[in-house]
């Protein structure tokens, strides 16, 4: 099956002063993907989401953002939302006040009310609309930042830390609504530091560190990337064993149900992804 | 299952090519200002004091027997509702409204550092042209939403309180209600030009400073440091090229003629500084890189960009001045001052002719003359202070005798003066009149007078 690309950049490098931001940085998403951005902090991330969203342009490279190339700030098309270091809100207004004025800038006429509620309503805020956003917990205000790009119609989305601040059922929340927004052909390019939420979201994820990528693409990939783990097996009697790797864990499986125990618990002791993640990163520094 | 990415067709085959997103509407942007601005409390709370303090506080302050006679028309304050609205203007002239573009202006951009709101606002609005445009606009609606509260408020309550009566002019002149209220309108129009530079520079400010505290205080600091300045006897071509002397010159519009010459020029200096502010502020809001959070537009940079243009205003407005200005010195003259006071003298004589029920008198009959004298013979008869010495003499009507009354004179380097009564006691030397309706004020107890600081006549009279 055939997708139209939502992003494409190819050789991307940023400056700030002499430092280097960004550094040949080649992305590819598709259109109704939900794609991670991972990388330790000051890796790039912000900045190239940055890019994505048009605030700000860059020195060399090109990058197109749903099929227009796209070099100076805010050159990018309709069409592009979402937000970077947190949803930008005023905290005087009510959330319906800081969507319908998001919406009056946007050339919204006749419906914005509607397109409002709804927004409100698709992120589990419909209740405290008309509440001000100053008594906002971090969570509420991570969603009504989610609603505001949402009530762009957007065909990319970008996030950045969307997941901060929300309780288990936020964080499902905000799940269906991007895997959904994922189902009508959006494009999504989510940051976290969150390795179960890009896991379970995430068909393919970009690492970068030091402004480089340094491994892009689908999820099983990178699990695969993360070399000799070391698991943690419980058995019935409570005897609690740290081995490393599938080879001596199956070893340990076959001994303690040869001599009739059973597993209780067995994991890896630091996830595959994030074992992964620690792996590339730390292989890139060293 | 694996996903195959197609190349979308290049811009040839497209069916249509996707332009850049469109800026926000100008308007639509204005409007988001202004609500952003008015939903806070604070301003809530000063906008509604603007409309209610200066009517509760000239309602209170003309009903009393002490009024506030260091201020410019306080002295008048309970014999017409006008010098109301003009001591609040003073008073607004001197802490008020620099505090009020602090609040407003200086708030304006650096709001949008403090909440870290900049990145979502650029991307709704899409143009940081609009946006300074924007925030510029409802800032300025907001500040003159300010000073309209404040003059309508003082007149109301003046109004209300004492009534429409004439008004003394600081030549002594009464002005007639209607020619009152049309000075007074006149005069709160000519602060609205100090008040707008004030508020530019607010604006250069809050984005030069960013999030720091000293960006919500520039215009207030700037006001402090001119007033101080104010105070010294600075040559009269460095005083009016202060973007702080329209907050003092409005006073001109209250003799006849008026004296406009320092008005003007005033003016002129606030609009450059109105001006080159702006520009200053717009460049270098245009050139933030808004990717980078910890940049909030401050840095040493910044700063010079933002001071230079304006220390090379007020450079070249000395300078203008120099050149073309036919005043020279502190612009205080020996005079100036004995004209002044003579006609000030001969316009309140004529008012205490009637209040004591005496045959009218013209000025013209008077010929009021005076004599001044400042420090004794050690000192030059020329410059503001407080040990100037007059007398003032006049043709007792209907006789061939020379009355005389002395003065002593108060004067500032602004040119106004409180002239105090030193006798004779009939004529000037006691607080109250005895008339056959009872004690009033002694209109030439006390008098206010105003010197024209560009006016060349008796420039060379000094100690001989």
């Amino acid at each position: 099956m055939g997708v139209e690309r939502a992003v494409r950049a190819r050789g991307i490098t940023k400056y700030y002063g002499d430092v280097v931001a960004l550094d040949g940085v080649d992305l590819d998403i598709a259109a109704g993907q939900v794609h991670g951005l991972v990388g330790p902090n000051g890796a790039g991330k912000t900045t190239l989401l940055g890019l994505l969203l048009g605030l700000s342009g860059y020195d060399a490279g090109s990058l197109e953002i749903l099929g227009a190339p796209t070099r100076r700030t805010l050159a990018v098309p309709d069409g592009v939302a979402g937000f970077v270091d947190g949803p930008g809100l005023y905290p005087a207004l009510t959330a319906r006040a800081n969507l319908a004025a998001l919406a009056s800038l946007q050339r919204y006429g006749a419906g914005t009310a509607a397109a409002v509620d709804r927004a409100l309503e698709d992120v589990g805020l419909g209740d405290v609309a008309d509440d001000r956003v100053r008594g906002f917990s971090l969570g509420m205000r991570q969603r009504l930042g989610l609603a505001a790009a949402l009530l762009t119609n957007p065909r990319l989305l970008v996030l950045d830390e969307p997941a901060n601040g929300l309780d288990p059922a936020g964080r499902r929340h905000v799940h269906d609504v991007l895997t959904r927004l994922a189902g009508d052909g959006c494009a999504v390019v989510l940051s976290s530091h969150r390795m179960d939420d890009l896991a379970q979201l995430c068909a393919e994820v970009t690492l970068l560190t030091g402004g480089r990528v340094v491994f892009s693409g689908p999820m099983a990939k990178l699990a695969a990337e993360s070399g000799v783990i070391d698991y943690r097996v419980v058995t019935a009697s409570g005897d609690e064993t740290v081995v490393r790797g599938v080879a001596a864990l199956d070893a340990l499986v076959a001994r303690v149900i040869g001599d009739g125990g059973a597993i209780r618990e067995l994991a890896p002791v630091v996830p595959p992804l994030e074992a992964a993640f620690l792996a590339l990163t730390e292989g890139t520094r060293s | 299952m694996s996903t195959a990415i197609v190349e979308p067709a290049g811009p040839a085959d497209r069916d249509e090519e996707l332009p850049p997103a469109r800026p926000a509407p100008l308007g639509a942007g204005y409007r988001f200002e202004l609500t952003k601005l008015i939903a806070q409390w604070r301003m809530r709370g000063v906008l509604l004091a603007c409309w209610l303090v200066p009517a509760l506080f000239v309602g209170v302050v003309s009903r009393q027997s002490s009024l506030p006679s260091d201020t410019v028309f306080g002295r008048w304050m309970n014999a017409t509702g006008w010098a109301g609205a003009l001591v609040v203007l003073a008073f607004c002239c001197s802490w008020a409204l620099p505090l009020l573009t602090s609040l407003v202006a200086g708030d304006a951009f650096a709001v949008e550092d403090r909440l870290g709101t900049w990145r979502h606002l650029l991307l709704a609005v899409r143009s940081p042209h609009r946006i300074f445009v924007a925030k510029t606009l409802a800032s300025l609606t907001v500040i003159l939403a300010m000073v309209v509260g404040l003059a309508v408020s003082g007149v109301v309550g003046g109004l209300v309180a004492v009534g429409n009566h004439p008004l003394v002019g600081l030549d002594g002149r009464s002005l007639d209600p209607g020619d009152a209220a049309t000075r007074v309108l006149l005069a709160w129009l000519a602060v609205l030009m100090p008040t707008l530079a004030f508020a530019a520079i607010g604006l250069l400010g809050s984005i030069v400073l960013g999030r720091s505290p000293m960006g919500l205080l520039v215009p207030a600091v700037l006001a402090l440091a001119l007033n101080l300045l104010q105070l010294l006897p600075l040559p009269v071509m460095v005083r009016l090229a202060l973007p702080s002397a329209s907050f003092l010159t409005w006073r001109g519009l209250f003799t006849t003629p008026m004296q406009t010459g320092p008005l003007l020029v005033a003016l002129v200096v606030d609009v450059a500084w109105a001006v080159v502010a702006l520009a200053a502020a717009y460049w270098l809001f245009l050139r933030r890189d808004f990717a980078v959070l910890a940049n909030d537009g401050g840095g040493r940079r910044a700063l010079v960009a933002a001071v230079v243009p304006l220390a090379a205003v007020t450079g070249l407005s000395v300078l203008a001045l120099a050149l073309f200005s036919p005043a020279s010195g502190a612009g205080i003259r020996k005079g100036q001052l004995e004209e002044s006071l003579s006609t000030v003298f001969a316009h309140l004589y004529r008012m205490q002719t009637s209040e004591l029920h005496q045959a009218s008198v013209t000025e013209q009959q008077l010929a009021a003359s005076t004599s001044c004298d400042k420090g004794g013979d050690l000192v030059d008869d020329v410059g503001p202070g407080n040990d100037w010495r007059c007398v003032v003499s006049w043709h007792v009507p209907g006789s061939s005798v020379v009355g005389q009354a002395i003065y002593q004179l108060d004067v500032t380097a602004d040119g106004r003066y409180v002239a105090d009564g030193d006798g004779p006691k009939e004529v000037n030397g006691f607080f109250t009149l005895h008339t056959a309706d009872g004690d009033v004020p002694n209109p030439l107890w006390q008098v206010d007078g105003l010197v024209d600081l560009l006016n060349p006549t008796a420039q060379h009279s000094t100690k001989e």
